[in-house]
């Protein structure tokens, strides 16, 4: 067997289903293709940004003359300097209408909010210059007591912004009695104080970087009678927007370019500061100029993710069957209420009730507003906080109960035979089916073999012990039905768009407003519209990131590209088909009515005439021969708004050693058993569940930001924010049990973030299941090996709650100068 | 990530170098594997006038056989050292720590001379050069001078090597049949240890007649367990001996608390991976 592509027998196998290898790989992973970075235009300059090293100052002044007068500089330009110009940074969901956001100006001439912020920005003719002039700039702060710690920041202890007169940004709650979709949770939990069992838990969300391989950068020409913005970001249609919203400058002036992009992860889904900055720069000097981050300054000013305590009350019945279900968040915004903000923790509103037919639920949440990094989207974006909470939780229950937390699960989910249902959220879930996906993953996993040796191991007393976790996972992907949206108080639509451009030769010409920054859409969309149109897949050209070229889009986030992006592309595509029929018929002189397409071909009923779509394409590109009336064009475009979200669900068995002399954790055996619907290419979604899962489990054991008592983020290099590589992780045990999603004609279910929603919890309930037995029912996330040896030594405390805000010493100011343009020193310099 | 502007000399011999290094002082930063320096160059944590690098001085590089020693040249990459046939046969201890250190590309382009000369309290060799006796070959202006590694670790980045000089040779010792293991507990893979135990051993009839023993990051250098050391001879190779002898090997130590373990875990992970090194390293 060689690496070749098995070819199909007979053109007429169909693409979708195949693993073919992605169109898109050979410049991706070479790398020679063409990033932001390396655009360089005629008479470009480089941006260099002063950051201020305080988490919470007020600015006493900016000197700027020496940096001005360096080698090479041509200005230096502060927030005053630039006015009104610089613009503002939009929220585009305010969760409540009396939600409170300080203005977000990319360059604050006053007060600092978080160390990392922007104060100065130097213009030279390299990038080196930039950053050499970049430390002559003397900025004077006069420090201020900065709000850290999220609890203390929710009581208004320190405020983060004093003229707010409170942290507290927004409180949103759901309750099922009031939406008349359930009972009343209070009255289930006091029920269960009497005669049933209440489980009582707070959980910690750390805070994560969402870490993409390639730092951000733009580039601005504003010489053209577009101003054209390449950017690495995963949304060139909403920041067209927000670029015009926030600058005054017309949309029909601005051109977003996302050409290739390295990576999001959410962590690209934003409207930046650096963005606007660049913006302003390019039009005040009239030249084009490039900015490009530095990795230190990418984890210290790039949005992170997560970061809330859970507190969970669970109630149910003796025998386990859940009653009701209560969960207060406390959110930590960061500095400034970003582009998402809190609509991330209100996107998990809907899934803690998860796969279980709870009676009685409600949420609140609690945004606040505190002196650090901002806060935004990251993989999953408030599902897998949901997941993590109901999936541990059941883990408790099963505890409690004294029983396998499979059984606590059975007990409580959604039959197959009960779809489509209705949830106590409010949400009609399509399709799925929890029992199939679950016997099939303990199969494969060997489940029972893996329990027997859990025992043996505890009845020996085995200095390593072993731990089985489940998370039997659903979520909602598929962002969004705009009307939900609207009703959320979100500033925009979720709809997508396709267009299909059929070339004189027969090749196809595919616009799509999703933005791909790895996915592979470029050959998933082939192989759609190859099986479609009845096209070959090297035929297929797919065309995106562009306003000009692909004008109209949402972008990609939320699992959404295929599942609201690929219906767009099926409708659009169905278009063409209708437009060629009355071509097709006149050519061949025969009724509309008897004209069928099947595989590419459009033939008379009952006969053995027809013609290829590449014929009527020419046909209707030379418009010789067109019937009356009928347009030269088979060109279509569909603008597709999803009817309800996409419900991916599955069935994740995790099995961990804990050394219970360390407290390290060595991940044994891990098996998923995903339902996304129909798979259009089995190689791509294989990949996204190998790398979701690597990022959930990511949270578990390693990723953490953590911040000194000053306000410095200590992990802001990889030696301290410590990501996994492939000798850290297994290999992994991938399976599928499918049932098509109803909701779009492909049958398909987002795969994005399937695999980091449900890992976390399946992890963390290992470790915890390992340990249980000497008294320990949590310990915090990331399970380091201190915190884990902490819980048993301690007797089941849960590890200690903060990490120590201090960095290995391999790269810090013992080894030389310091002070920097991209590292903060906090109060240390 | 752009360092500040430097000048950068390329000296062909030890002797092109030496007279580089008089001429700048302390203006000059001397670079070799460059795995440490060039980040720190990058994130504009130091920033030399000039930098020298040693990477073109053939004499720097290779391992040879010295009767009762094994010699080292500084410029030896990582990955030489731990597939070198003379190494394993010798000392099999740095090449046992050499498989742990980094990962595949900072082991072929890292040096040992110049991991050594960093003297990060955390680098995987500093514990087995202390464990193996190595004698670390200073050459100035004035010749060469030989220090023992118990006298070459001054403090956190800092070493006897002055500063006109160059480490150009690490001398090992033959320690031909002693076992050896290197236990490194670390969270990923090519992190930096949060504690490590370098041991060798010698074993005569089940009986352990010599140990030598260093630790890894549990001090502002590199530290040798001596009390462990002493605690170890005459004990037999079991679970228990060992274990009481490595209850000892905290001591004397002063580990760093940061985000990676406070203190005191690293003194009781310290006491564990001594116990697992020592056993690993007699066979047991």
């Amino acid at each position: 067997m060689t690496a070749v592509e098995d070819r199909p027998d007979t053109e007429s196998a169909k693409e979708i289903g195949r693993d073919r290898r992605r169109k898109e790989d050979q410049r991706l992973i070479t790398g020679r293709t063409r990033w932001t970075d390396n655009i360089a235009l005629p008479g470009m300059l480089h941006l260099a940004m002063v950051r201020s090293p305080f988490a919470h100052a007020r600015i006493v002044s900016i000197d700027t003359e020496a940096a001005k007068t360096a080698d090479n500089v041509v200005a230096v330009l502060t927030g005053a300097d630039l006015g009104d110009a610089q613009g503002v940074c939009i929220n585009a969901w305010a969760i409540t209408t009396e939600q409170l956001a300080p203005t977000h100006v990319p360059m604050p001439t006053d007060r600092v909010a978080f160390a990392g912020e922007t104060v100065a920005v130097v213009v030279a003719r390299s990038a080196a210059a930039a950053r050499d002039a970049a430390e002559l700039v003397d900025v004077e702060y006069d420090e201020l007591p900065a709000a850290l710690d999220l609890k203390k920041s929710a009581a208004d202890e320190v405020l983060a912004h004093p003229d707010l007169g409170t942290n507290k940004s927004a409180f949103w709650k759901f309750d099922s009695e009031e939406a008349g979709t359930g009972g009343n949770v209070d009255q289930a939990i006091e029920k269960a104080r009497g005669d049933g069992i209440v489980i009582e838990r707070e959980y910690r969300q750390q805070r994560l970087i969402p870490a993409f391989m390639e730092p951000r950068s733009t580039v601005v020409d504003p010489t053209g009678e577009q101003i054209t913005m390449w950017t690495a970001t995963q949304i060139p249609h909403v920041l067209r927007f927000a670029l015009a919203a926030g600058s005054g400058v017309p949309e029909s002036k601005i051109r977003v370019i996302a050409p290739d992009v390295g990576g999001g992860f959410g962590g690209k889904l934003q409207q930046t500061p650096e963005e606007m900055i660049t913006f302003a720069v390019a039009r005040r000097l009239g030249k084009p100029v490039r900015y490009t981050e530095t990795r230190s300054e990418s984890l210290m000013a790039g949005h992170h993710g997560r970061d809330q305590w859970q507190k969970l009350t669970l109630s149910a019945e003796k025998d386990g069957t859940v009653t009701g279900l209560k969960v207060e968040l406390t959110a930590d915004l960061g500095a400034y209420v970003a582009i998402l903000g809190g609509g991330v923790p209100v996107l998990g509103a809907f899934m803690f009730n998860a796969i279980y037919k709870f009676p009685a639920y409600q949420f609140n949440c609690q945004t606040v507003l505190t002196n650090k990094t901002w806060t935004d989207a990251y993989r999953g974006a408030g599902r897998p906080e949901a997941t993590y909470a109901i999936e541990r939780l059941m883990d408790e229950l099963a505890a409690e109960v004294g029983v396998d937390p499979l059984v606590i699960r059975e007990k409580n989910w959604i039959t197959h035979e009960e779809f489509p249902f209705t949830t106590v959220a409010g949400l009609e879930y399509d399709s799925g089916n929890y029992e199939a996906a679950t016997e099939k993953a303990k199969a494969s996993f060997g489940y029972d073999e893996l329990r027997a040796e859990q025992r043996r191991r505890r009845e020996a007393g085995d200095r390593i012990q072993l731990g089985i976790g489940v998370s039997t996972f659903t979520e909602m992907c598929g962002l969004a039905p705009s009307r939900v949206l609207g009703s959320l108080n979100y500033g925009a639509g979720g709809w997508e768009h396709a267009g299909v451009r059929m070339l004189a030769t027969g090749k196809v010409e595919i616009t799509t407003g999703t933005s791909a920054h790895g996915q592979g859409h470029e050959t998933a969309f082939s192989q759609i519209v190859a099986d479609r149109l009845g096209v070959a897949f090297e035929d297929v050209e797919i065309l995106h990131g562009d306003t000009q070229i692909a004008h109209k889009g949402m972008d990609t986030y939320g699992s959404r590209s295929l599942v609201v992006g690929g219906e767009a592309l099926v409708r659009a595509a169905d278009k063409v088909i209708e437009k060629a029929k009355p071509i097709a018929a006149h050519l061949l002189e025969a009724s509309v009515d008897d004209i069928e397409f099947s595989a590419g071909r459009f033939g008379v009923r009952g006969t053995d005439q027809g013609l290829a779509m590449a014929e009527i394409a020419m046909a209707a590109f030379t418009a010789h021969n067109l019937p009356d009336g009928v347009e030269a064009t088979l060109d279509s475009e569909a603008t597709y708004d999803p009817v309800n979200f996409n419900y991916p669900h599955g069935t994740h068995l995790c099995a961990m050693e804990v050394d219970t002399e360390t407290g390290g954790v060595l991940m044994r055996k891990y098996t998923c058993v995903d339902d996304i619907g129909t798979i259009i290419n089995p190689m791509i979604v294989e990949g996204q569940v190998h790398g979701g899962l690597a990022q959930g489990i990511s949270q578990a054991l390693w990723e953490e930001a953590v911040y000194d008592d000053s306000g410095t983020l200590v992990s802001g290099s990889f030696v301290d924010y410590l990501l996994p590589t492939t000798a850290d992780t297994i290999s992994f045990d991938v399976h599928h049990n499918t049932t098509a999603s109803t909701t779009n004609t492909l049958g398909t279910k987002g795969v994005g973030e399937a695999g980091t929603i449900a890992s976390t919890p399946a992890v963390v309930n290992a470790v915890v299941d390992a340990v249980r037995h000497l008294g320990i029912h949590d310990i915090q996330m990331p399970c380091t090996p201190e915190r884990v040896w902490r819980a048993i030594h301690d007797a089941g405390a849960g590890g200690r709650a903060e990490t120590e805000g201090a960095a290995a010493p391999h790269f810090d100011e013992s080894t030389g100068m310091q002070g920097t343009v991209d590292r903060t020193d906090g109060a240390q310099s | 990530m752009i360092p500040t502007q430097f000048e950068y000399v390329a000296p062909a011999t030890v002797q092109e170098a030496l007279t580089a290094l008089a001429e700048h002082g302390d203006e000059a930063k001397v670079i070799a594997g460059g795995q440490s320096l060039l980040p720190v160059l990058r994130m504009r944590l130091n920033a030399p006038e000039v930098v020298i690098d040693l990477g073109g001085i053939p004499e720097l590089r290779g391992v040879r056989d010295d009767g009762d020693a094994i010699v080292i040249g500084a410029m030896t990459t990582h990955h030489t050292v731990l597939n070198d046939p003379l190494v394993a046969e010798h000392a099999a201890l740095l090449a046992r720590a050499g498989h742990e250190l980094a990962d595949a590309q900072i082991r072929h382009r890292g040096t040992i001379g110049g991991a050594l000369a960093h003297a990060d309290p955390a680098g995987d060799l500093g514990a087995p050069a202390l464990a193996l006796s190595a004698q670390f070959v200073i050459t100035g202006s004035a010749g060469s001078r030989t220090v023992p590694a118990d006298e070459f670790f001054v403090d956190l980045f800092e070493t006897a090597i002055g500063e006109d000089e160059l480490l150009t040779e690490i001398r090992v010792p033959k320690h031909t049949g002693w076992g050896a293991h290197y236990e490194k507990f670390v969270r990923v893979a090519h992190q930096w240890p949060i504690v490590a135990v370098a041991a060798a051993v010698r074993v005569a009839g089940g009986t352990i007649a010599e140990a030598r023993v260093g630790l890894t990051n549990m001090g502002s250098t590199p530290l040798r367990a001596r009390s462990v050391e002493e605690a170890l001879v005459g004990q037999p190779a079991t679970e228990d001996a060992v274990a009481q002898a490595a209850a000892r090997a905290a001591e004397g130590t002063n580990p760093p608390s940061d985000l990676n373990g406070a203190a005191d875990y690293r003194t009781h992970l310290a006491q564990v991976l001594t116990r697992r090194a020592v056993l690993a390293a007699a066979g047991a």
